[in-house]
């Protein structure tokens, strides 16, 4: 296969530097936010993040599953190594966090920790030295596994075959420690903004939504590919009908995580797990969460039930587009139900609190600060590298047949 | 019909292939020269086989969401039976009508109900079981099953037509071809 002709578009550039105004001007607006609101800011900062590392990690996953499984979405790997090969910007996007967690985190206080019994307890686990201790840990180990899985497979193009057992290897090895990595990082950045509510699912609903951010934005980028040559004529209807598929399992993933933990908490009753449900179905939430159910799983579920439409990127890439604006929606009911209407973590506040349904400006500008320069990222990283990853010895395989293979 | 008259102790003409592309190629092939009455038979799967021999849609995917839906309703109903109007009892302070909990239950009968569905519906839309079938008769159609590929013209279709059928099928550099008994 004639290599050069596998580099990407000209209309790439174009994105590219689109994303980078979008971007630019986003982070202004957030850099307003942070002078204006500092709480809100970290909040909502928090919240973007999340999204765009879950493309990304979820994509290292995806590439790590693909080399372990094949499967003829194998065509699609170096859209999801360009994703992962966004961490180190991911790193250094994540310091807003660090600045912010005494807003974001109560067991930060030590005048709250010393009035709580849990937090007392869980303080040797659950200090700042720590934490940042094992956010070093787990960028480390994303980077490094990212690195190794393009390195190698680079390696391929240029005809070095010697690397091939050895991504197999790393990928198995490179699942477990993503699993347990994002578990831990899921409990330290998101679940410990309440200091008292824990859930033994919440992993899973990290990996689960990573995994759905990651499919979803593919399959965009993929509809963006294949307009121009060229990947016009390499991607076929099987094809987007493989990452359909992965979809719409996705979808019923996300929705089989969540309801599990919403019935257990139902049927076991615990002081601890109940308050997390009771914030989200009152004063407002109660609509959000009905929202998500409807569109988060029901809509997308009986959308990809047809096959036409998963196999016409045209009309995929609508419902792959909806479920990024879902997936962000998720994770802002996530964190923003334990906030004040102020910013200020309810937790630290004085007293009873509850949480009435809002939205700030910042919400709209953190997404678009972080989302622009990421895609920056990701444009730069995809447009280093042929588009397909045609010295893979399973490639042929996906080209040729349109078989049923997943 | 005059050429059915002529030929009635024959179910079709069969040609033979060693690969699955070829076979593809030769039902796309019959399908543009207008034959409609025929059928592939493959060692493995082919996707494009299908699409191919010009296959309509069939209602098995209805049948499965019908199914399906008859699964759910009828385990809702019968959680919804025995927990309020049968045996009504209080588990830990909550309502009778505890629709989390049946949640498990409904999801379960969905798929039971689409499984079974999907599997009565598709062994009778496709006529089975079906313990004769003439294309057995051809004694190189054993190897269907290992790695043969097989492509049957069959006499019913409006188009056949036994010579022009027979140099048709030659054509598309077969194997061989064969006569298939009814």
């Amino acid at each position: 296969m004639d290599t050069t002709v596998l580099t990407a578009p000209q209309d790439l550039a174009a994105h590219r530097s689109k994303a980078l105004v979008v971007g630019l001007v986003g982070l202004a607006a957030c850099g307003l936010g942070f002078v204006l609101n500092r709480d809100q800011f970290f909040r909502s900062w928090l919240i973007a993040y999340l999204l765009f590392l879950g493309i990304a990690l979820g994509s290292m996953a995806l590439v790590m599953i693909q080399h372990l499984t094949g499967g003829t979405w194998g065509v699609f790997r170096r859209v999801l190594e360009a994703s992962s090969r966004t961490l180190p910007l991911l790193a250094l996007l994540f310091l807003p966090v660090v600045l912010g967690m005494s807003t974001l985190y109560p067991w930060t206080h030590d005048d709250l920790v010393r009035a709580d019994e849990v937090l007392r307890h869980r303080q040797p686990y659950q200090n700042t030295g720590f934490f940042l201790a094992r956010a070093l840990v787990y960028f480390a180990s994303w980077i490094a596994l990212a690195w190794t899985l393009t390195r190698w497979s680079r390696r391929q193009d240029e005809g070095d075959m010697s690397g091939n057992m050895l991504l197999q290897r790393v990928s198995g090895a490179g699942l477990v420690i993503y699993a347990l990595t994002i578990t831990l990082a899921g409990v330290d950045w998101v679940m410990s903004i309440n200091p008292h509510w824990y859930s033994t699912l919440f992993g899973f609903l990290m990996i689960g939504g990573q995994g759905l951010s990651a499919l979803a934005f593919t399959i965009v980028i993929a509809t963006l590919l294949v307009k121009d040559e060229p990947m016009s004529g390499l991607l076929k209807p099987h094809h987007f009908h493989d990452l359909g598929k992965l979809m719409f399992a996705f979808v019923m993933l996300w929705a089989y995580f969540n309801f599990s933990q919403f019935l257990l908490t139902y049927a076991a009753n615990l002081l601890e797990e109940i308050p997390y449900f009771i914030a989200r179905i009152n004063h407002g939430w109660q609509y959000l969460a009905l929202f998500l159910i409807v569109f988060h799983f029901a809509v997308p579920w009986l959308l990809l039930l047809s096959r036409d439409r998963k196999r016409n990127p045209a009309r995929l890439v609508w419902v792959a587009a909806w479920i990024l604006f879902m997936r962000y929606t998720d994770l802002f009911m996530l964190v923003t139900p334990e906030f004040a209407s102020t910013g200020q973590n309810l937790h630290m506040l004085a007293g009873e609190h509850e949480s009435l349904f809002f939205v700030h400006w910042l919400d709209l500008a953190a997404p678009l600060g972080i989302g622009g320069v990421w895609l920056w990222m990701f444009f730069t990283q995809l447009a280093q590298r042929p588009l397909l990853a045609f010295g893979d010895p399973y490639l042929r395989e996906s080209m040729e047949t349109a078989g049923g293979g997943h | 019909m005059s050429h059915i008259d002529e030929t009635p102790t024959l179910y079709g003409l069969m040609a033979e292939f060693d690969n699955p592309s070829d076979l593809v190629r030769a039902a796309e092939r019959a399908r543009l020269a207008g034959y409609r009455n025929m059928d592939a038979y493959s060692p493995i799967p082919i996707e494009e086989i299908n699409e191919a021999l010009g296959y309509k849609r069939t209602r098995l995917p209805l049948l499965v969401l019908l199914g399906g839906i008859c699964g759910g309703i009828g385990g809702y109903s019968l959680e919804y039976w025995s927990s309020v109007i049968a045996y009504p009892m209080n588990i830990g302070g909550r309502p009778f009508h505890s629709w989390p909990q049946f949640i498990p239950v409904t999801f379960e009968t969905t798929v039971l109900g689409a499984a079974l569905s999907a599997f009565v519906g598709m062994w009778a839309l496709n006529g089975l079981p079906q313990p004769y079938h003439p294309v057995f008769n051809v004694p190189a159609f054993e190897r269907a099953s290992r790695d043969r590929f097989f492509l049957c013209i069959e006499t019913i279709d409006p188009r056949f037509d036994r010579h022009a059928t027979q140099q048709f099928l030659e054509g598309l550099h077969p194997l061989g071809v064969s006569e298939v008994a009814p």
